[in-house]
């Protein structure tokens, strides 16, 4: 037995079988991160049940909640932490992580330990309100108040609050649109005429005439928000008239204003169906809605917004330069020892660490490029910066510098595998070299600089760490395109996928409630990410066939 | 007509040839452009950091005679901060306002003294700016604030003098002559001690009402000193009061509480035979700065050791070839400038023990030294009574190659060591720019990352390119390359939210999976090896890494399932406080061990993918060749596959390690930040690049902590592009050895 071992490891075969196992290893790695992101991520929108849980604990009898998850924690750590000796003989103790809400009553997730759960129920009449403040509320609904009068009691109570909130969220809706769109373009062209008459004293032209000009417009905006801001008072008055009373887990009575609702459920009476309708409705949700709360809740408009607005800046500025580079280093340079050198050094500036890149942008772009710009053309808005500090357009010129090297690395693959005959016959003919490339070359290079282009945007949409430096912010109010002219403002700082992951699960006030949040954006940006490398290496794959048939 | 079309195909010709032409220089322009642009980051970044080591320029701009000599001798100067104004008091009371450009006078107030007396001493209160404390006469002291008031005139800035008497009602009169006093203020208070010449020193304390009138001295003290002490200073804060004697005897009063001075220190600082020329309080107050007869400068700190005793304590000095006569402490920063008795101007950085300048400044004897609130401009009045104003640009003094990369004795710390401290809330606090911890933590990070990922990116990849079946390693590659392209934000994340509570809550069965896999491996292949024929048929060659993946994910959940229950019957419950107890050894959630995993799982795909071309690509007549006399598989692999394609494997390592350096958002979510210097994988750090990410958005613009982070920046460049092009160049060699074979 033991001489079979041993001529079986001089074979080499356990070895083999070990170099498998790594892979293995590295294949599960792949899998398990892929997969976590992906049930965590998913999981943040599908509704759960609410549970009753009857604890054996005189300071909270009755625990309310969501089950978010179960732990195992060793008997003597129990032991410490809650100085009571455990019921029997046991190692281990399980625990549950109860997701509570109701955060102004004290902490809004509990651990709850599992011997000491006397019952558990699934009471159908649990209502789960969504709020703009205060992150959950469960509890059940008592009454229904109109400007502080009861109007509906017990079972009635349920249809009258669905009734009166559908009437609060078209309210809602008209109030953000006055507030959104309307005052804030007023606000914007108050800005504008500020800086216009800044700018007039400045070039000493503020005379009476133009100062007149400007005074008028002025009060034009001004009485046109007098009005608005008499309709805005209106709505607001009209929005805060229903409120319901809920009665909590330990008894309390709680007043809630329905403007102060973002949705009313009751999770624990809702088939299956109706749980995958609101599952799709809480991913629209969370594609399209603002964030709210500090970013914890919501959705992750802006971020999404922001971050594809910088790639489309990006790769508006990395493919030509990109391409031109390419071309100048495959086709009209002269090759030597010194193109070799430069090519080394264009392939190792993909190495080079982000943040480096970041550092440049800042000292380069914003501070002396942004500063400059800023002494030029926006002298009347100094001291405060316009472009002189980071923005959108920072972002993308530090990114695109960033991919710039993976675009010439790839156009000159594509340039390389032209088969020479083609150039030549081409010449021949009587084109001249730009007509060759042009013609020619340039159509069949075309997927090579699409691969380039993507594998520059798939890095370029991950990247967190130099955005932070040159242009990125936790909270942005405005999108970097409006309505308001110039349409598209490239000065104005925006929000990223990347890091708004950094930011809510790293700086936030209550990371416990905004993990389920950073799952689902990480697993929006690995989705958007991988589908995009996938089709760079379909490209690719499809690139390379199609010439091998030309080689032949 | 056929002249027409000739004609017109001429001139298509010519546009053709034309349009050839710009797009060749067109692209040409382009293209170096682009390739310029990339340069220029280097080079941007150099420019940067280059000021950094540039030496101080002292230059002597302006020399005339002393402004309103007839009104006498003066007592002090006082320059005001923007450089265009200064003061001049004179004995006789005047303060004569003048330009520091010409010496032209603005304006001269008389002051409003109390009794006939002259001024004898003035003294800025503590590092306050233009608070003055004057001495009248033999016995008085006496309080005035020198303003200057902006106005605009045709665009054109202007400065008005004034002088305030916050205190005019309450000078002070002793019974004795005054021998020597000291004076500061704080937002509430204004401290005042003053020595007499019967031998005792007089402690006040006033609190500073809003319209800048005092109150009665809330307290006084009085305390009995040695009739050698002759001087005194007390520390902007007004916590210590030092006593100096001739020889160089300094006492240190904890005066913390004013109504119990208590006398914690004393330490003659010189040798015996050797006297005191100049002794100063540098900014902050815990430095005391002497100079000697003899040209011996020292800095020497207040100490406390483990039984909070405090003693003074030679901290850094240098000795000078002319005594120092002067010392004059900058007002923001823990520089100091120095006059000897040659009138050489000596520039010296305390942190830095730099000597950042030596300037032959004057021909004659200086009377009186006046630096600058930004510490750009001096003014010195020599006995022939001219005054010269020289301007010193110095802008990064605390840095040096000592204070960034060597070991440093901070104030207040009893040994030399490497931190790294940037922030600051006032000009008090010493900032402690030592880049090692961050270079440190830097490699260390790389390192454990390095330990996790080579062994499983080369075993991976030899098993990928050299065994494993064709159709598998069709999914293998790009699935495993894939992880490349993850946002390492997202690798971050999870390692900080998920994986640290995790291997906290499980930390020995995180680590028994090390130990229990490859056994595991190994006892499955023998397992494998006895199952019948059949079994292996159904199943080719080359698929025992897919065999193998519900085996591993059964040991590791196993491990992580006895883990606990091994941690409870071994340790006691804890592995960490077992730890802790045995051998001292910290843990931190966010450790090393944590950042090793994640950033070794950003590091995989690249060394795997490298390593797995390089292998992929050995000429298979070579692999052939061995096989067919005889050799093993394994046999093949080891003497002619790895052999061959080493230098590929190498620069896949060279370049993953490149990576691991410069890896920020990871590092920046999975380790506490903190720089320490400790190589435990239980520990965290703080590395270069995550510094930067951290504190640049922070930092002034241009100030030397904005240089020190592009330093930083820059130094992570040239380490990750020395590694890249190590590893290009073996890559390249490769390539030429595989055309010879």
């Amino acid at each position: 037995m033991i001489e079979n071992i041993k001529t079986w490891w001089k074979t080499g075969t356990p070895l083999i079988w070990l170099n498998a196992g790594a892979v293995s290893v590295s294949l599960l790695l792949v899998l398990g991160i892929l997969g976590m992101i992906m049930v965590k991520g998913m999981g943040h929108f599908w509704v759960s049940d609410i549970h009753e849980l009857h604890y054996d604990d005189p300071n909270s009898p009755v625990v309310v909640g969501e089950l978010i998850e179960t732990a195992e924690i060793p008997a003597l750590l129990f032991k410490e932490v809650e100085g009571k000796d455990i019921p029997e003989n046991v190692d281990v103790i399980q625990r549950v992580l109860v997701k509570q809400g109701n955060r102004e009553q004290g902490a809004d997730f509990k651990w709850v330990y599992a011997h000491k759960i006397t019952s558990k129920e699934v009471p159908e009449d649990l209502i789960k309100l969504e709020r703009l403040e205060w992150g959950n509320f469960y509890g059940y609904l008592k009454n229904v108040k109109d400007d502080g009068k009861v109007v509906a009691t017990g079972d009635q109570a349920w249809g009258q609050i669905n009734q009166r909130f559908e009437r609060v969220l078209e309210l809602r809706e008209k109030l953000e649109d006055l507030e959104k769109d309307e005052i804030s373009s007023i606000n914007y062209g108050l800005e504008r005429l500020r800086l216009k008459k800044r700018e007039l004293e400045l070039e000493k032209e503020d005379t009476p005439e133009n100062l007149k000009r400007i005074a008028d417009e002025e009060s034009a905006f001004n009485k046109k928000y007098q009005v608005l801001i008499q309709e805005l008072n209106g709505l607001r008055a009209e929005i805060s008239r229903d409120s319901a009373d809920f009665n909590s887990a330990n008894g309390a009575t709680v007043n809630i204003p329905l403007k102060l609702i973002v949705s009313i459920l009751k999770p624990n009476e809702m088939n299956v169906f109706d749980k995958i309708g609101h599952y799709i409705l809480n991913f629209y949700n969370f594609i399209f809605d603002d964030p709210r709360e500090a970013n914890t809740e919501g959705g992750v408009f802006p971020a999404i917004f922001g971050t594809v607005m910088m790639v489309i800046l990006m790769s508006i500025i990395v493919t030509p330069f990109g391409v031109i580079a390419a071309i100048y280093l495959r086709e009209y340079a002269r090759q030597g020892p010194v193109i070799r050198l430069i090519r080394i050094a264009v392939n190792n500036l993909a190495g080079v660490p982000s943040i480096v890149y970041g550092v440049f942008g800042l000292g380069f772009f914003v501070y002396f490029l942004g500063g400059n710009i800023d002494q030029l053309f926006y002298p009347e808005a100094l001291p405060a910066p316009t472009f002189g500090t980071p923005g959108l357009i920072w972002a993308s010129l530090t990114l695109a510098l960033l991919t710039v090297p993976v675009v010439i690395v790839s156009t000159e693959e594509g340039l390389s595998r032209i088969p020479r005959n083609l150039r030549e016959g081409s010449l021949a003919l009587g084109a001249t070299k730009i007509e060759t490339l042009w013609r020619v070359v340039l159509p069949m290079t075309s997927p090579a600089i699409m691969t380039g282009l993507i594998l520059a945007i798939a890095r370029a949409a991950g990247e967190v760490a130099p955005l932070m430096l040159v242009g990125v912010v936790k909270l942005a109010p405005e999108l970097p395109m409006d309505d308001n002219f110039p349409f598209l403002h490239m000065e104005r700082k925006f929000m990223h996928l990347g890091f708004h992951i950094f930011d809510v699960g790293f700086q936030s006030p209550n990371v416990e409630a905004a993990r389920p949040l950073v799952y689902a954006t990480a697993f929006l940006l690995v989705l958007v990410i991988i589908l995009l490398n996938l089709s760079a290496i379909m490209l690719r794959n499809r690139l390379r066939e199609k010439f091998k048939a030309l080689d032949v | 007509m056929s002249s027409s079309i000739q004609k017109s195909t001429a001139w298509r010709q010519k546009r053709r040839l034309l349009i050839d032409n710009i797009a060749r220089h067109g692209i040409g322009v382009g293209g170096l452009s682009v390739i310029l642009a990339i340069v220029l980051i280097f080079f941007y970044l150099l420019w940067v950091v280059l000021p950094i080591f540039s030496a101080a320029e002292v230059e002597t701009a302006e020399s005339y005679q002393m402004p309103s000599v007839s009104l006498g001798e003066t007592v002090m100067i006082l320059p005001e901060e923007s450089g265009s104004l200064a003061m001049r008091l004179t004995k006789s009371g005047k303060a004569v306002f003048f330009k520091q450009d010409d010496g032209s006078v603005v304006k001269t107030t008389e002051l409003e003294l109390p009794g006939n007396e002259q001024i004898v001493a003035a003294q800025l209160l503590g590092l306050q700016e233009n608070w003055l404390a004057l001495q009248t006469g033999e016995d008085q002291i006496f309080f005035i604030r020198v303003s200057y008031r902006v106005s605009f005139k045709e665009d054109q800035r202007v400065l008005t003098p004034e002088i305030y008497y916050p205190f005019l009602d309450s000078y002070l009169s002793f019974d004795d002559a005054i021998k020597d006093y000291s004076a500061t203020l704080d937002e509430e208070n204004l401290s005042l001690s003053v020595m007499t010449q019967d031998h005792a020193i007089k402690l006040y304390r006033f609190e500073v009402e809003e319209d800048e009138e005092l109150t009665e001295a809330e307290i006084v003290t009085e305390v009995e000193v040695k009739s050698s002490v002759d001087s005194m200073l007390m520390d902007a804060q007004s916590l210590w009061l030092y006593l100096a004697d001739k020889n160089g005897e300094i006492s240190v009063f904890d005066i913390s509480d004013l109504e119990a001075p208590e006398l914690v220190s004393q330490t003659k600082i010189l040798p015996p035979e050797e006297e005191l020329s100049e002794l100063k309080l540098l900014i902050g107050g815990s430095s005391l700065l002497a100079a000697d007869k003899h040209g011996d400068f020292s800095q020497w700190s207040l100490q406390r050791d483990t039984s909070n005793n405090y003693s003074l304590a030679r901290v850094r000095g240098f000795k000078h070839e002319h005594p120092i006569i002067h010392i004059q402490t900058e007002f923001r920063r823990k520089g100091v400038l120095m006059l000897d008795d040659q009138g050489n101007l000596l520039i010296y950085h305390t942190t830095a023990d730099n000597l950042i300048a030596e300037h032959e400044l004057l021909k004659t004897q200086s009377v009186h030294f006046a630096l600058s609130a930004r510490a750009n401009r001096l003014i010195v009045e020599d006995d022939q009574q001219q005054i010269s104003v020289t301007k010193i640009k110095n802008e990064h003094p605390e840095l040096s190659w000592n204070a960034l990369w060597g070991e440093v004795v901070y104030e207040g710390y009893t040994e030399s060591d490497y931190i790294w401290q940037s922030s600051s809330a006032d000009n008090d606090f010493e900032p402690k720019f030592s880049l090692m911890p961050l270079a440190f933590g830097t490699l260390k990070a790389a390192f454990y990352a390095m330990l996790f990922a080579t062994p499983i990116a080369i075993m991976g990849a030899i098993y990928t390119a050299y065994f494993m079946s064709p159709g598998m390693r069709g999914w293998v590659k790009p699935g495993i390359e894939i992880m490349e392209a993850l946002p390492t934000v997202i690798l971050g994340f999870l390692a900080g939210l998920w994986l640290a509570p995790v291997v906290e809550n499980n930390l020995l069965g995180i680590i028994s999976i090390l130990l229990i896999l490859p056994p595991g491996i190994l006892l499955s292949a023998v397992i494998w090896q006895r199952l019948p024929k059949q079994i292996h048929y159904r199943i080719p060659d080359g698929w025992q890494a897919a065999l193998l993946m519900p085996v591993v994910a059964l040991l590791v959940w196993f491990a992580v399932s006895v883990g606990p229950h091994l941690e409870l019957f071994l340790f006691n419950g804890s592995l960490q406080s077992w730890m802790e107890a045995e051998f001292g050894i910290g843990y931190d959630q966010r450790n090393s061990l944590v950042v090793g995993i994640a950033m070794g799982m950003a590091v995989i795909p690249t060394i795997f993918s490298i390593t797995e071309d390089a292998i992929f690509s050995v000429p298979k007549y070579l692999t052939q060749g061995s096989l067919a006399l005889g050799a093993t598989p394994w046999q093949t692999l080891t003497r002619v596959v790895l052999l061959t394609a080493s230098p590929g494997i190498f620069s896949a390592v060279m370049i993953g390690l490149g990576r691991a350096v410069g890896e920020t958002m990871i590092v920046l979510m999975a380790t506490g930040n903190t720089a320490v210097m400790d190589f435990s994988i239980f520990e965290g750090m703080r590395t270069l690049s995550a510094n930067v990410a951290v504190e640049l958005p922070e930092s002034e613009i241009d100030s030397s902590h904005y240089r020190i982070l592009f330093l930083a920046a820059l130094v992570l460049f040239i380490v990750t592009f020395f590694f890249n092009t190590a590893a290009e160049i073996v890559r390249q060699r490769l390539r030429k050895q595989y055309g010879s074979l």
